[in-house]
């Protein structure tokens, strides 16, 4: 078994186009949700979100590429040069034939299909644009990266909905551990602001008209967001051997599915994902000292993850701190957990949580150190990092200082 | 068929039940019908009606529609049917 490092991050959310940006971001307790600003917004009854703003793909991109391209792919090429410029890797050789990139999206190129439909249902065309598919499929995004920096090993797209950043993860964290890759790109996207994306999930009734209040009393709903997050995972001596700049440690994982509801939460299901987290990286829940939340904002999730909490750990459930950046981003989907593992590795390198903004009631069944609406100067030295999915299937990350 | 005729069945519907096993003083609980079914509820009320339903499942005390029981369910569309066809 190998040690497994970060040596790079990238990302693009509503709080910021690069890590520096969205850092500052979360410190601050800014919000970056806001009003939705796209075709046919007026026809839906959810109007607000995490949209991206100023990232425009002309001048970015060019002509052809822009015709390959969904915004969930430049979302993510953009946080993978970012991540990977930072580790400061050329892949080549044998490097190159050995690592990969495994990177979560919950639907892919939501915008190309919503598109696509409206040219042929909405305005009677006959004929769409040849490269549709290409540019929807939930792996372009994987397979735009490997073939923008030469990584010929271990690649695919994990889609465990909202779960998908960090079971993709995970997958890449395995394989540099056991060695069968010295260094994955990994992380995940979504970009799901587009009017079927947002009226999809509308229908489900969970989604709040005005703000994202994870664990506060008047919580009413989640609130989406769009971008990417991507990092590189690098087998630990690998990194030292050229002198990386060693951002954390993925120090553990584990999944686990409720099997019990397509959309209701298990607290059992969590707390084996947590709990088996901590095994796995052979820490004591007594070390952990923050977590970054599921945290939907919704009532179902944020009651259950508080006390799945409790559940997994017992008294120091109360010592430690957990805050849902979600208020601050909203929920990339696919790719929130790719954005949150930021929030992590802030606290672990700057000694800053992240807080919950948008807090303005205390509720019983979330009684837990909130970070409430200003971020905390805090010594930490192994946090977690949850995602749990509709479908009931839990991907939950530990990591640790270097 | 009268409003309450067509709400029964589709409360029926969704709980799998005959229409005739549907009492004005059930609540969706008596019935079976979980969070989710309540979601696709009243989707198929707002289809059948044409009508929009305030309700958030998140805080379904404090939506502006009492679901409490079935005959507060129809009293709800009734409202919001004078209020949204006039």
């Amino acid at each position: 078994m190998y040690r497994v490092v970060i040596t790079g991050a990238g990302t693009v959310n509503a709080l910021g186009h690069d890590v520096s940006e969205t850092l500052a971001a979360m410190r601050e307790g800014k919000c970056g949700i806001g009003d939705l600003d796209f075709q046919d917004v007026d026809r839906l009854a959810i109007k607000i979100g995490g949209q991206v703003r100023g990232f425009e793909a002309e001048g970015r991109y060019n002509r052809q590429q822009m015709s390959l391209y969904d915004r969930f792919t430049q979302f993510t090429l953009a946080a993978a040069k970012e991540a990977i410029e930072q580790a400061g890797l050329t892949f080549s050789g044998d490097l190159a034939a050995r690592s990969g990139v495994i990177l979560g999206t919950a639907a892919g190129g939501v915008s190309t299909w919503d598109q696509n439909y409206r040219l042929v249902y909405e305005e009677g065309k006959n004929r769409v644009h040849p490269f549709v598919v290409p540019k929807l499929m939930n792996n372009a995004a994987a397979s735009h990266v490997s073939m923008e920096w030469n990584l010929k090993g271990p690649s695919f797209t994990v889609a465990t909905a909202c779960a998908s950043s960090n079971h993709a993860m995970a997958q890449a964290f395995q394989m540099v551990r056991t060695g069968m890759a010295p260094v994955m790109v990994t992380g995940g996207s979504e970009s799901m602001l587009c009017f079927g994306g947002v009226k999809a999930w509308e229908g489900l009734r969970v989604m709040s008209k005005d703000a994202c209040r994870p664990f506060s009393a008047n919580r009413n709903g989640m609130v989406q967001g769009e971008g990417a997050g991507v990092f590189v995972f690098e087998e630990y001596e690998h990194a030292r051997a050229r002198g990386a700049d060693i951002l954390c440690e993925v120090a553990g994982f584990a999944m686990s599915s409720d099997a019990a509801d397509i959309v209701m939460p298990s607290k059992n299901g969590a707390a084996r994902a947590m709990s088996g987290a901590l095994a796995d990286a052979g820490v004591n829940a007594d070390e952990v000292g923050y977590i970054n939340a599921h945290g939907t904002g919704t009532a179902a999730n944020d009651k259950t993850e508080c006390a799945a909490v409790a559940d997994v750990f017992g008294p120091h459930a109360d010592q430690l701190m957990i805050s849902s950046t979600k208020s601050m981003h909203g929920h990339l989907i696919g790719g929130t957990g790719a954005v949150e593992l930021l929030a992590c590795i802030m606290a672990l390198r700057e000694g800053v949580i992240a807080p919950t903004i948008g807090y303005e009631e205390p509720d019983p069944e979330c009684a837990l150190d909130v970070v409430p609406n200003e971020a905390r100067d805090a010594k930490v030295d192994v946090v977690l990092s949850n995602a749990f999915a509709f479908g009931g299937m839990n991907a939950v990350l530990a990591l640790r200082k270097v | 068929m009268s409003i309450k005729d067509k709400v029964i069945g589709i409360v029926a519907e969704q709980a799998m039940l005959e229409r005739s096993d549907v009492a004005l003083e059930n609540t969706l609980e008596d019935l079976g019908i979980d969070s989710l079914g309540l979601v696709e509820s009243i989707f198929a009320i707002e289809e059948e009606f044409d009508i929009q339903i305030p309700f958030n499942a998140n805080e379904p005390q404090s939506s502006d529609f009492d679901i409490s029981n079935v005959q507060a369910i129809i009293t709800g569309i009734e409202r919001l049917i004078a209020e949204q066809k006039n």
